[in-house]
C-alpha cells in the first residue's frame, strides 16, 4: 500500500512538472504552478521552465580578470563582490534577463564571469560592463588650469547620485534636442553640490568620468535643488549607457576580458532540434532492445525508465540545470546507462533460475544480490562525474551535473520503482 | 549451491589480448609522439570566428582586411557553404567589429555564427585542470575500488583489483587520446573541453564494465577457493559476459542516436565517447582481468 502510494505521487509529480505552462483539457484551462516555496527562511522559487544555455538559445559568455592589485589585502575579495553586484545591475538595466554574474578565484586570481544570453549587440554589453564609471565633480587648484593634473577633487562623487537619465538638451542654441544625462543628487549629495556651487560662481567646476575631462562648465548660480545636467556631444546610445553605468555606480576595481564567447542563436534552435529527434530514436531504441531480451521484465524496466526521462526533466527545473548541448547529450547518454542496473539485476535472476531457485525467490535475490555490482559501478561513475564538476566550467558542468542527476535517479527508478512494479506482476507466480 | 556450468578459458588467450590492445595502441601512440594534439584556443589561448556571407569572399581580400586590424590568421577554414573559420590570436570585440564592417565594404554582409576569445591564463588553466582531473579520477578509483573489495580472502589483494581496474582505463584513454591526435592530423580534429569530459566519462564507465566482471570474481572467490586464481577468473567472465556487452549495447545504441540524428557541434565528443566506450568494453574484459591474474596467480593460494 504504501509503495503504490509512493508511485502515484511520484506519477504526479513528474506530471505536474513536466506538463506545457497552458493546458487546455475539453474547453477548460489547466495551468502549470509555479515554485514558490520558504525553505528554512530561504525562499525557492521555480518557474518550471528549462534554462538553457548560451549555446543553445545564442548569447555571450564573458570572463573578466578583476584586477585587485590595488585593493590591500584583507578587503579584495569584499571589491569583487561589490564590482559583482554593480556588474549586476548593469546588466540588469541593460535589459537582458536571465543574466547571471558570478565570481570565481582561481590561486590568486579574481574572476568575473558573465552569461548574457540572447543579448544582441555584443560591443554595447562589453562597454557598460567594462567601464569603471568613476563620477567626480573637481575644482581647479590654479586660475587657469591648463591640464588635468591642474584640478583638485572635491567630495562630492557618482556615489552623491540618485538617479542618472537619460534628457535632451532644452537650450535654444545650435545643440538644442542632442542628448544629455540630467543628474539628480540625493539629499546629501544636493547639499554638497549647493555647497560647491555657491562658493565658485564665476568659476569651473569639472566634471570628470574615469580620470577623463568630461566637460568644465562656468558655474552661473548656486544650485541648490540638487540637479545638474552633463552635456558631452554624446550620441544617444553613449547618453543611454553612461546612464546605465551612472545608475550601477562606479566599479571599484578595473576589469579586464581574458574570455569571450559569442554563439548565434540559429546555430543553437538547430541544435536543439537535432538532439531531441536523437534523443528520441535513442530512447525508443532502449525501449526495444530491454523488450528483445528480457521480455516482460524489459517492458517493467521501461516503464520505470520512462519515470526515469520525466522525473530527471522535473529535477533539472528544480535544480535548476541550465541545459547545454552537451547536457544534453550526457542526459540521453544517461537513458543508455540508466538500464544498466535493470540489465544486472534482470541477468542476475536469470542465473539465480538457471541455478534452480523457483521464481519468486530468485526474483527477490537477484535484486539482492545484484546490489553491490550495482553500488560499486554506479559509485564510479559519480565520482568521475564529480571531477568532471569540479573539473569543468559552463558547457562542462552542465554535462555533469545532467549525468551525476541521471545516475541518482536512475538508482532509484531502475531498483525502486522496477522492483515494486516486479512484485506486482508476479505476486501470483511460483 | 551453484551449479558449476561450464566455463570458456578466457584467459588461456591473455596475452593475445593484451597484444591486440598493443596492436591499437602503436599507431596512436607514433602519431602522439610525432605529430602531438590539434589543441584548440581553449588550450591554446586565441580566437576563433566563424561567419557566414551570401556570396563566397576571396581569401585574399579577407587576409588584406584582417591584416590591415592586426588580426593574425592563423588557419582559414571553410565549414559550410560561405561559411569561414578564422582562427587567429586573441583579438577583442573592438577588432572583431571592425573587420566585419571592412567585410562588408567590400560588400560583404557577414552574419557571426561564433566567436570565441580564451585568454592564455584560461588555456594553461585548462590544460593543467585536465592532467589533474585524469589523475584525481584515477587515484580516486583505484582507492574505492580497493575499499570495496577490502573483504576478498588473503591472500588477494584489494590494491591490485583497483590499480588493475585504473590500467584497464589508462589503455582507454591512450587509445581515445592516440585516435584523436591522428584524426587531428588527417582531418583537423581538435581537441577541446569537451574531449576532455568524453575522457572522463569514459574513464567512469570503463570502471563501471570492470567492476561487473570483478564483483563476481569478489563473490566467487569464496567459494571456489580450491580452484586455481586462473580459473575462477574465466567462470566469472563466462557468467557476466551478457551484463558487460548489454550494458554497453544500452549506452552505445543511444551515442549511434546521437551520432546519425544529433547536431554538428557536438559530433567529435560523441566520436570521444562511442569509442571510449567500445575500448572500454573491451578492455574490462580483455585488459583488466588478464592483468589481475598475471599479477594475482603468481602467489597461488593452493600452495
Amino acid at each position: 500500500m504504501r509503495t503504490r502510494l509512493l508511485y502515484i505521487a511520484v506519477i504526479l509529480f513528474c506530471l505536474i512538472m513536466n506538463m506545457p505552462p497552458v493546458l487546455s483539457i475539453a474547453g477548460r484551462s489547466f495551468y502549470r504552478p509555479n515554485v514558490n516555496l520558504n525553505l528554512l527562511g530561504r525562499p525557492f522559487v521555480r518557474d518550471l521552465n528549462f534554462h538553457l544555455g548560451l549555446d543553445l538559445q545564442g548569447g555571450t559568455h564573458l570572463v573578466y580578470q578583476v584586477d585587485t592589485s590595488k585593493i590591500p589585502e584583507g578587503s579584495q575579495s569584499q571589491a569583487v563582490m561589490s564590482a559583482k553586484n554593480n556588474i549586476e545591475k548593469r546588466v540588469n538595466l541593460l535589459g537582458v534577463s536571465e543574466s547571471l554574474v558570478q565570481t570565481s578565484v582561481v590561486g590568486k586570481d579574481y574572476r568575473l564571469i558573465i552569461e548574457l544570453p540572447g543579448v544582441k549587440d555584443v560591443n554595447q554589453a562589453i562597454n557598460i560592463i567594462g567601464q569603471t564609471a568613476q563620477l567626480e565633480f573637481r575644482l581647479p587648484a590654479v586660475a587657469t588650469p591648463s591640464s588635468i593634473a591642474d584640478f583638485s577633487p572635491t567630495d562630492l562623487s557618482g556615489a552623491d547620485l540618485r538617479l542618472a537619465q537619460v534628457q535632451f538638451d532644452s537650450t535654444a542654441n545650435q545643440t538644442a534636442g542632442a542628448p544629455t544625462v540630467g543628474l539628480e543628487f540625493t539629499p546629501q549629495g544636493a547639499e554638497k553640490f549647493a555647497k560647491i556651487t555657491r562658493g565658485n560662481i564665476g568659476k569651473i567646476v569639472a566634471i570628470f568620468l574615469d580620470e577623463q575631462l568630461l566637460m568644465a562648465p562656468v558655474v552661473q548660480t548656486e544650485i541648490s535643488d540638487g540637479k545638474a545636467v552633463i552635456t558631452g556631444n554624446f550620441t544617444l546610445e553613449q547618453a543611454k549607457n553612461l546612464t546605465i553605468q551612472l545608475n550601477a555606480g562606479a566599479l571599484p576595481v578595473p576589469i579586464k576580458i581574458i574570455e569571450q564567447r559569442n554563439i548565434g542563436a540559429t546555430l543553437g534552435s538547430q541544435s536543439i532540434i537535432k538532439s531531441l529527434f536523437a534523443g528520441v530514436v535513442g530512447f525508443v531504441l532502449i525501449l526495444l532492445f530491454m523488450v528483445a531480451i528480457y521480455g516482460v521484465k524489459g517492458i517493467l524496466a521501461d516503464i520505470a525508465l520512462v519515470i526515469y526521462v520525466f522525473l530527471s526533466m522535473a529535477i533539472f527545473k528544480l535544480i535548476p540545470v541550465t541545459l547545454t548541448m552537451a547536457g544534453i547529450a550526457g542526459f540521453i547518454l544517461s537513458v543508455g546507462m540508466a538500464v544498466d542496473a535493470n540489465i544486472l539485476i534482470f541477468e542476475r535472476i536469470k542465473e539465480e533460475i538457471r541455478w534452480g531457485r523457483p521464481m519468486r525467490a530468485a526474483l527477490e535475490l537477484g535484486f539482492h544480490r545484484a546490489w553491490t555490482s550495482v553500488r560499486d559501478s554506479n559509485a564510479s561513475s559519480l565520482i568521475t562525474a564529480l571531477i568532471l564538476f569540479w573539473f569543468g566550467s559552463g558547457s562542462v558542468r552542465g554535462f555533469a551535473l545532467t549525468l551525476t542527476v541521471g545516475i541518482l535517479v536512475s538508482l532509484f527508478t531502475s531498483i525502486t520503482i522496477t522492483r515494486s512494479l516486479v512484485r506486482t506482476v508476479y505476486a501470483n507466480k511460483k | 549451491m551453484q551449479t558449476k556450468n561450464s566455463h570458456f578459458p578466457f584467459m588461456k588467450f591473455k596475452w593475445l589480448y593484451l597484444g591486440f590492445s598493443l596492436l591499437l595502441i602503436i599507431p596512436g601512440l607514433f602519431s602522439l609522439i610525432f605529430y602531438g594534439l590539434k589543441l584548440s584556443i581553449d588550450f591554446t589561448g586565441g580566437t576563433l570566428l566563424e561567419i557566414q556571407s551570401q556570396s563566397p569572399i576571396d581569401e585574399g581580400k579577407l587576409k588584406e582586411i584582417s591584416h590591415s586590424q592586426n588580426i593574425d590568421i592563423v588557419s582559414l577554414q571553410t565549414s559550410a557553404e560561405n561559411t569561414y573559420i578564422i582562427r587567429s590570436k586573441e583579438i577583442s570585440q573592438e577588432q572583431n567589429e571592425k573587420f566585419k564592417t571592412g567585410l562588408s565594404q567590400i560588400g560583404q554582409e557577414v552574419t557571426e555564427k561564433r566567436f570565441e576569445t580564451v585568454g592564455p591564463v584560461i588555456g594553461s588553466e585548462l590544460t593543467r585542470k585536465s592532467f589533474l582531473a585524469v589523475i584525481v579520477a584515477s587515484v580516486f578509483i583505484v582507492v574505492y575500488i580497493s575499499w570495496s573489495f577490502r573483504e576478498i580472502p588473503k591472500p588477494y589483494s584489494p590494491w591490485k583489483f583497483g590499480a588493475s581496474a585504473v590500467i584497464a582505463l589508462l589503455h582507454d584513454v591512450v587509445i581515445l587520446t592516440g585516435l584523436f591526435s591522428i584524426l587531428g592530423h588527417f582531418y583537423g580534429v581538435e581537441i577541446d573541453a569537451l574531449f576532455i569530459t568524453a575522457v572522463l566519462t569514459v574513464i567512469g564507465f570503463s570502471v563501471h564494465d570492470t567492476i561487473v566482471v570483478f564483483d563476481r570474481v569478489r563473490e566467487n572467490l569464496p567459494r571456489m577457493l580450491k580452484m586455481p586464481f586462473e580459473q575462477v577468473v574465466d567462470y566469472s567472465l563466462t557468467e557476466t559476459l551478457a551484463r558487460s556487452l548489454n550494458t554497453s549495447v544500452g549506452v552505445i545504441l543511444t551515442l549511434t542516436a546521437l551520432l546519425l540524428f544529433g547536431g554538428e557541434t557536438i559530433r567529435w565528443f560523441i566520436v570521444a565517447l562511442l569509442v571510449g566506450i567500445i575500448s572500454g568494453t573491451y578492455s574490462s574484459i580483455f585488459n583488466a582481468s588478464p592483468i589481475l591474474v598475471l599479477w594475482e596467480s603468481k602467489k597461488n593460494h593452493l600452495k
